[in-house]
């Protein structure tokens, strides 16, 4: 089918999710992306955000903090390093990562600093968007 | 003549014994089981993230800019040996051939006049080396408290790994875990992790090209680090499912021998029996005999 491609979310323990979608919502690092079928093949990193696909099943979210996106014509594969589905993930889960996160900022050198300083602002925006 | 009080005793440990065992057995088959899906279950995820950062290195790998841990530090006079063993005992030659490797490898490079250090993860393997090689261990993961190893567990370890690397305390380094085949046989195994090494990608993936976000070289920075922590990961998991394997068919060997060593006794228990109701009989008719 011309409008439909193969979406896989996988996470280092298992696959979680793997069907068919009709387009999908990408927060990229660079900013937000729709792929939808026929989208020219791209490789990007994620930043902590919501996945939203839309499928013959009705819209699907998930919740993934890092990792990347591989997309081609036919298929989008997420690899995040953590991954929820949306109606099962609770703050208390990204709060412990926020902490983390923030630590690492403070004692991130010089020329890493922004990076992480950024991580932690778009781990703030999801949970408040989540709310 | 053994006392029959003491066969009879010898009888009964062995037979507890071989109860143990058997329960042993049966408690590896079933974590066996679970610790072969969890590496199923890790599979896609190193597979993709090998075949995007083998695309990725090929084409930015021969660059100046190519990022250390993919093109090494330029030497190759330090070499680290991550290595992960089992945190139990009674596992057959599990421990041991991963230590023999681990073995010859330090003679090869010491050989060589390469200095050796070694990161241990898992109490035996730190047992066993030790002996030998205390003054090159420079570190070791306890995992006895966790149940399950999970992706956080690897991150850690690779983060310390990493950390090490950036201190400039190796060149090279190496993970040494054993790879599952099937219950009876498990690979002990080497595989290099830093600089970081791929499989060329088949040649219909280098046909499709890509963009990449933000550049090639920001993604690879990104990516190195975790493909480090999925090898460890995917390398635990392997070994998981190994470390079962070889339980179960250890507790199972355990188990015959103790059903043999069983019937050997019974057998001695009859004789000695036998022979005892003999000699009382011979006692009794020589003194009836005699009167």
């Amino acid at each position: 089918m011309a409008d439909m491609m193969q979406f896989d979310l996988v996470s280092p323990e298992k696959r979680l999710a793997s069907f068919e979608a009709s387009s999908v919502q990408i927060p990229g690092a660079d900013g937000d992306l729709t792929a939808m079928p026929g989208h020219s093949p791209v490789i990007t990193t994620l930043r902590p955000g919501v996945v939203r696909v839309q499928s013959a099943e009705g819209d699907k979210s998930y919740v993934v903090t890092s990792g990347f996106v591989e997309v081609t014509a036919g298929s989008v594969s997420v690899i995040a390093e953590r991954a929820h589905a949306g109606d099962e993930v609770r703050k208390d889960d990204l709060s412990d990562l926020l902490e983390e996160a923030r630590a690492k900022a403070a004692s991130a050198e010089a020329d890493q600093k922004d990076g992480a300083e950024k991580f932690v602002a778009d781990l703030v925006q999801l949970l408040e968007d989540m709310e | 003549m053994p006392n029959l009080k003491d066969l009879k005793n010898r009888i009964e440990s062995v037979k507890s014994t071989r109860k143990i065992t058997k329960a042993m057995q049966m408690v590896a088959a079933a974590k066996l089981r679970r610790a072969q899906d969890a590496a199923e279950a890790g599979r896609p995820y190193a597979e993709r993230m090998n075949a995007v950062m083998g695309g990725l290195a090929a084409s930015v790998g021969n660059s100046d800019g190519a990022p250390r841990l993919l093109a090494g530090t330029g030497s190759d006079q330090t070499h680290l040996l991550v290595v992960l063993t089992a945190e139990r005992g009674l596992c057959g030659g599990f421990n041991s051939t991963i230590v023999r490797l681990v073995r010859s490898r330090i003679a090869d490079l010491q050989a060589h006049g390469k200095t050796v250090k070694i990161l241990t993860v898992g109490k035996k393997g730190r047992e066993q080396l030790r002996r030998d090689y205390a003054d090159l261990m420079v570190g070791h993961v306890d995992l006895s408290d966790v149940k399950r190893v999970g992706y956080a567990n690897a991150a850690e370890i690779a983060a310390d790994v990493l950390a090490r690397f950036d201190a400039g305390e190796f060149d090279v380094a190496s993970i040494y875990f054993n790879t599952f085949q099937s219950v009876i046989s498990q690979i002990p195994t080497e595989t290099q992790i830093i600089p970081a090494k791929f499989d060329a990608p088949e040649a219909d993936d280098a046909s499709t090209l890509y963009d990449y976000e933000p550049s090639e070289e920001a993604i690879l920075e990104d990516l190195l680090p975790r493909g480090v922590a999925t090898q460890i990961f995917s390398a635990l998991l392997e070994n998981g499912a190994s470390e079962q394997g070889a339980r179960m068919s250890a507790m199972d060997n355990a188990t015959r021998n103790a059903g043999d060593m069983i019937d050997r006794l019974t057998i001695e228990y009859n004789r000695s029996r036998q022979a005892v109701i003999t000699n009382e009989l011979i006692e009794i008719i020589s003194g009836a005999e005699a009167l």
